[in-house]
Order: structure tokens, then sequence, then C-alpha cells
């Protein structure tokens, strides 16, 4: 016993020795969904973030940076464990964090609770993130799911001539952003959305979903991520489905693109809107390509970025521009990091970032169309580059408040 | 009841005898190193900084807690439940429901020493509710219905948008503040969750050498006998679930307050096989083994990752040395590591009896 208590206090004296070492470096935290249904977004999300290490480097005036990583499976509870482990274990200084949505309304308020310590989001898309009483300490430069899907209502509409759609997604934050956004458009431009469908996240089994899909309609509308949309398509194939399709933001997407098997065939064709298009002939987007293709490889990562690694990407590139504009300096609770993260415009490879008052992105969007490149791999080819789409929509605020937040039900499908 | 019992009451003007009889009762007070690791709980927060009593310690005990509902329902009851997780759970969501938080529109607002009551109340309902149903069953049945009220709670969260907030659950849940003190700041909190951890080890201690705890461990052994003699076996189970529930409902106001957040995943399918997992790596033939599965459990997931790495391996295997720690626990202790140690103070205590000869007496 006495043996095993002396353990215990060596073990208690190592732990007050690690604490206290002083600062030569700057101390970010990074987390990605290395687990559960998102876990191949969240390896593609870290392999933008290497990217933009490798083009940028790491340091800062005289300081190195240092990243910790840790791992979270797109639920709000396992986001919160990961920042808090990094914060007090590792002792970060500057969190890159979270990934998906709900994680990304949790990793806001807990945010509050740390006023001292900067919170760069690294991809999360949920509206009320930024939207609804946003932390002061926390920064996003990725749009969000509405802001994403702006373009794609009304080339449905226009273009395509689809009059009556219907919608399958998963039933969280993000999701009912990205139909938000895609219901204000289409019902606006006139368009009928006749039945939402909502699915849990990690639902395997799409049976019921695809049996209960209308026969009436001109198009189906898919909110899907990661396993869950490889699992509908494969399941949608073989029920012989033939409908025209249209995606969310991270259903076309490399993520899916470019997963093994032919069940992605069915998406040929497939229109969808995104925060960037795979073969956009923009330099700096090449640039981008090249630099992540070069980063890895071959079989170690996606043709293309996906919408995760370019996110990744600019939050990283965000972030260690806004801190060599103060050479590193984090003095008085980072306040000039702080300033110079809300006031920064970054280049991004998807085109030109800045934040609004509620330190939101204000960015490009792009509406695209699915293509085989002759030899097999699925790419998102550009159809429209939209710049300037702020998280109102281009709706006047005070409008845009009545519509209402996003969820299973919210907009209405009419014109507002 | 039993020799035992007759002893501990019986009133005995010599105080000797009075002492001997609170000893008996409390065993823990004469064992020096229960003292040792009293003490050392007591002094933590000297000895550790804020992460390691929060995430390792405070976390330890918060899912011993929880754990040592099913230890005391499998233990003395041998009822295996899966549901305990999910009662915490609900005790969770309903401070937050009752409670304060960001979602304005779901939170009643109450104050806390109002919600906290309330959560309380509802949890030992919900599983004294699910307890009666479950005792109709017994061994493997009663796992797999406790399982499915765990599995049906999970998606009915996950669902559930007017009470539970669905898959974005309950953010922002506000923690008590009163005597001027914040009771989430890392030190008061430890001690709020030593204090509690404590108060449910002494509880789950007592009640299992009161009548109650005998008579549930005769209905465990023979429930037919003890029908025979009068007792009403169902319903001491089902009273035994309601005071599981109390304990696990405790644990879950701790673990919300813990992470300020309540949602889904904190009650999934796989966290409630989780306490099960800490409950049997620890031992459930006695209260304290809950509480060394919980540190064995939290260390593993805590630093699963970091030794991964540090050996030059893919970090993205860690739940495999998770899983390889309990197997290899279980492999060679079928009754946790509770098991290991009186096996291995056994051999110490024949040894020495050897080579000291008659002196032991």
């Amino acid at each position: 016993m006495l043996k095993g208590s002396m353990g215990l206090i060596a073990l208690g004296s190592l732990l007050l020795s690690g604490t206290a070492f002083a600062q030569e470096k700057i101390k970010v935290g990074v987390t990605a969904t290395l687990e559960g249904t998102y876990t191949v977004l969240g390896e593609d999300g870290m392999r933008g973030f290497q990217t933009a290490l490798n083009v940028l480097g790491k340091k800062v005036g005289d300081k190195e940076l240092e990243f910790v990583v840790a791992s979270t499976d797109a639920t709000p509870d396992s986001a919160v464990r990961a920042v808090r482990k990094l914060i007090e274990q590792d002792k970060v200084q500057i969190l890159l964090s979270p990934l998906s949505g709900d994680e990304g309304i949790a990793v806001k308020n807990f945010a509050k609770t740390k006023p001292e310590l900067t919170f760069v989001n690294a991809a999360s898309g949920a509206q009320e993130t930024t939207y609804v009483d946003p932390a002061p300490n926390f920064f996003r430069y990725n749009m969000d799911g509405a802001q994403w899907q702006v373009g794609l209502g009304k080339y449905a509409y226009e273009t395509k001539g689809y009059r009556k759609i219907a919608t399958v997604g998963e039933d969280y934050s993000f999701i009912y952003t990205q139909v938000f956004g895609l219901v204000l458009e289409f019902c606006g431009a006139g368009g009928q959305v006749t039945n939402r469908q909502w699915v849990p996240l990690g639902t395997k089994d799409f049976a019921s979903v695809i049996a209960a899909l209308p026969d009436d309609v001109d198009a189906i509308y898919l909110g899907l991520g990661g396993a869950d949309a490889v699992n509908f398509l494969n399941q949608y194939q073989q029920a012989g489905g033939k409908a025209h399709l249209m995606g969310g933001s991270i259903m076309i997407d490399q993520t899916i693109l470019s997963s093994k098997g032919s069940a992605k065939n069915a998406l040929i064709g497939t229109i969808a809107a995104s925060g960037q298009a795979d073969t956009w002939e923009d330099p700096g987007w090449q640039k981008f390509v090249k630099a992540y293709q070069d980063s890895f490889p071959e079989n170690k990562r996606f043709p293309s970025p996906s919408l995760l690694a370019t996110n990744y990407y600019d939050s990283t590139m965000a972030l260690i521009l806004a801190l060599r504009q103060v050479n590193g300096d984090l003095s008085n609770n980072q306040a000039k990091l702080k300033e110079a993260l809300a006031k920064i415009e970054i280049d991004a490879p998807n085109g030109k970032i800045k934040l609004d008052s509620n330190r939101q992105a204000i960015g490009t969007n792009f509406v695209t169309e699915v293509v085989d490149d002759g030899k097999g791999a699925l790419f998102s080819k550009v159809v429209k580059v939209i710049p300037n789409v702020n998280q109102t929509l281009g709706y006047d605020p005070a409008v845009f408040a009545k519509i209402g937040l996003p969820s299973r039900t919210v907009p209405e499908c009419k014109k507002y | 009841m039993s020799l035992l019992q007759s002893t501990q009451f019986r009133s005995d003007p010599a105080a000797s005898a009075t002492r001997r009889a609170f000893l008996r009762a409390w065993p823990d007070f004469q064992n020096p190193a229960a003292w040792i690791v009293a003490l050392i709980l007591v002094i933590m927060p000297l000895i550790a900084s804020g992460f390691f009593l929060i995430e390792i310690f405070a976390t330890t005990l918060i899912l011993g807690v929880i754990a040592l509902s099913l230890m005391f329902l499998a233990g003395y009851g041998g009822m295996v439940s899966l549901m305990q997780l999910t009662i915490a759970g609900f005790a969770g969501y309903m401070v937050a429901v009752f409670g304060v938080s960001g979602n304005a529109n779901i939170s009643l607002g109450w104050p806390w020493w109002l919600a906290t009551p309330m959560a309380l109340a509802l949890a030992t309902l919900f599983g004294t509710l699910g307890g009666a149903l479950a005792v109709r069953t017994e061994g493997i049945y009663t796992i797999m219905i406790t399982l499915a009220i765990g599995a049906a709670f999970y998606y009915f969260t996950n669902q559930n948008w007017a009470i539970f907030n669905g898959h974005t659950g309950i953010n922002t849940v506000a923690t008590p503040h009163f005597w001027g003190v914040d009771w989430r700041a890392d030190i008061a909190f430890y001690y709020v969750t030593l204090g509690v951890a404590a108060i449910c080890y002494f509880a789950v201690q007592y009640v299992s050498r009161a009548p109650f705890g005998l008579a549930l461990q005769g209905v465990r052994d023979n429930s037919r006998r003890m029908a025979a003699l009068g007792f009403n076996p169902n319903a001491h189970r089902i009273a035994a679930y309601a005071f599981a529930a109390f304990i696990a409902g405790l644990g879950g106001v701790l673990q919300v307050w813990n992470y300020r957040q309540i949602s889904p995943g904190s009650v999934s399918v796989g966290a409630c096989i989780d306490i099960l997992i800490i409950a049997v790596v620890g031992g459930i033939t006695r209260p304290i083994g809950p509480f060394i599965g919980a540190f064995i459990f939290v260390l593993l997931r805590t630093f699963a990752l970091d030794v991964l790495i540090k050996f030059g391996l893919d970090g993205n295997r860690f739940r495999l040395l998770i899983g390889l720690g309990f197997l290899a626990i279980v492999f060679w202790s079928s009754d946790g590591v509770i098991g290991l140690w009186e096996r291995w103070r056994q051999r110490n205590k024949s040894t020495a009896t050897r080579r000291s000869g008659g002196h032991h007496g």
C-alpha cells in the first residue's frame, strides 16, 4: 500500500512539473472528426490543415507554432470534451475547432467560458453558431450551410425546370441550415418542396426512407454526408431509384465522389452548390489543388481537395496570417490577435473571405454539376460563381430575422 | 435477521462493544489504506492541477457514482441494468430543462435548488418505472430490456426537439452559485463531486448491511426461499432499482454541471456499455470497485491516444488499446481489479502466515 501511495504522489508531482515551463512556442489545438460517421471528412480536413502548414510554414516572427490534435465524433459532447482536454491538459492558447455543425454550436457556447482564448472555427457550418448570440472570441472563416446553397434553388427552377422537389437530410443543425438556404431560394422562385424527411446522423438502413420517397417530384435533394451518404446511394441504386438528384455541400464533395464502388455513379449530372467547385479555373484554386496533391501520395488523398480540406486550409491560413500581423503577440488576453482576426481579409483559394460584425464569413459560392472525367473519377464542374454571399443571404436583416431559425420545418415554402 | 445485524443493533453499555460494532459496520475505518486514499483524495487540489483535478479525478468520481448504482444492483441484487447511464442522462436533461440554460425556449429557468431535486425525483421515478418493468425478467432478459430502454431513450432524445432539443442538445447549462462561491470552479466542484461520491459510497455500504440490503442479497441468492419466508422479492428488487436510480441521478446531475451541456451523445448506447465495462473492470463485489474501474477507464480514454503516438503508432487506433486493456483485466480476473487485489493479498497473507508461524493469532 505504501508503495502504491508513493506512486500516486510521484504521479502527482510529475503532473505538476509538466505545466510550468516557459512558453517559447504558440500552442494551437486542432479538432477533427476522426471517429464515427464523419471520419473521412475529418481526415481530409486534417489534410487541408497540413497543406496550409506546408504552404505557409509554422513560423510566426521568432516563435514557432505547435499543434496538438484531438479527435471527435460529430457529437457536441465529444467536441466539448476534446476542446477541454486541449485547453486544460495541453495548455493550448488558440483553438482551431470544430468540424461539424452541432459541435460548432457547443464549442461556441464553451468559448464564452474562456473569453481570454481565441477560437477559430475549422469547418462547422450551422447558422446558429454565429447568428444567435455569437461569442466575441469565436471567428468563422467558412460560410454557413445556407450560404453554401445560394444559387442552387434558382438554377434548379430556372435552368433545370424543376417545379416540385422532396428533401432527405440528416437530422441536425448543419443540414437544417442547408435545407433552409435551398428552400428559401427555390420556393422564392416559385417551386414547391412537398416532403422533408429527416434521418438520424449515422443511419445505416435507408430502406424505409427510400420507400417513402414520393414519385410525383421532379428531383430529390440529398443533404447527407460521409458514411450516411454512401450507404444511402448504395441502397438507392439497389432499390432501382432513377430520380433526378440535387445535392448538399457535403453530399457533392470529394468525400463521396471518390468513394469506392459504383454507387457514386448515381450522382453524375446531379446539381449542387457549395463553397467550392473542383474544376474551377481560377489560378489561386488551381495552385491550392496542386499544393494539396503534392503534399500527400496519391493513394492517401482524394484526387482533389474536399470542402473540408478547403475549410481547414482557409481557417489555418487566416489564423497564421493574423498571427503574423501581430507578430505572435498574445498579451492582454490576445486582444491584438482578436482584432487582427476580425479585420483580416484573406485571399483564399475559393475566393476572397472577410468577416461581418458577428465574425462570420462573407465569401464566394459555387453552383456545380457532377461530371465524369472519362477515367471514372467524378468531379464537380462549376456552373455559376456568386461572390459576396453574406449570412442573411442578401435579405434585409429584419426580414431575415422573421423567417426564423433553421429547423425541420423552418422555413415554410413561400416567398419571404 | 442475521447474527451480524443483531450485534450491530443491540444496545450495549460497554463502550468497547459499541466501538466493535461500529467497526464491524464500517470496516473502512479500520483499514489504514482507506485512510490514506481518503487523505489523498481530500488534499488532491494541492497535488493535481486543473486538468487532472477535473478531467481525471472528478470525472472518475462521477462515472464511479453512476457505475456504483450498477454495482449495487448487480452485486447485491443480481440484476445487471444497462440503463443506469440513461437514468443519469435523464437527470442531467431534467436539470437542463427545469433549470437555466442557453436554450431559453426549452428551459424553464428554475433556480438550481428547485431544479436539482426535481430532476432527482423524476430520475428516481424513471428508474423505478424501468425497474418495475425489468424485474419481471431475469438474467440476460434484464440486460436486454434495460438496454432497450437505454437505446429507446437515446433515439428519442435524438429526434425530440420540443424537450430534448434533438441532436444539438442543450447548451450553456447554468451551474450553482451561492454563498459567494462558484461551485463549478475547479476546486469547489472537485469537493462537491468528492462529497457526493463519498455519501453514495457510504450509503451503498450501509444499505448493503441494513435489513433491506441483506434481504436483497437473500433475494439474489434464493428468491423462492425468501418468498417462502414472507419477503416480497419483486418489491425488494424494485426498491433496489429506486435506490440505484437516485444514485445514478446524482451522478447525472454532476455530469451535466461538469460539461455545462448535454446532448444525445451523452446517453448513447456506447456510453451505457461503458458504465458496464467500468463496473466489470473494477469488480462488482464491493462498492469501491466501480471507482477503481472508472479511474482505469478515464486514464485509458484520456491517454491512450498520446501513448500510441509516443510509440510511433497510428493514433487513430487508440480504441484498440482501450479494448486490449479491458480484455487483459477481464481475462486474468473475472471479478475485476478488486478480485486481482484480493487474490494478491490472500497470497501475501498465506506466505506471511507460513513464515511467521504461530505468531499470527
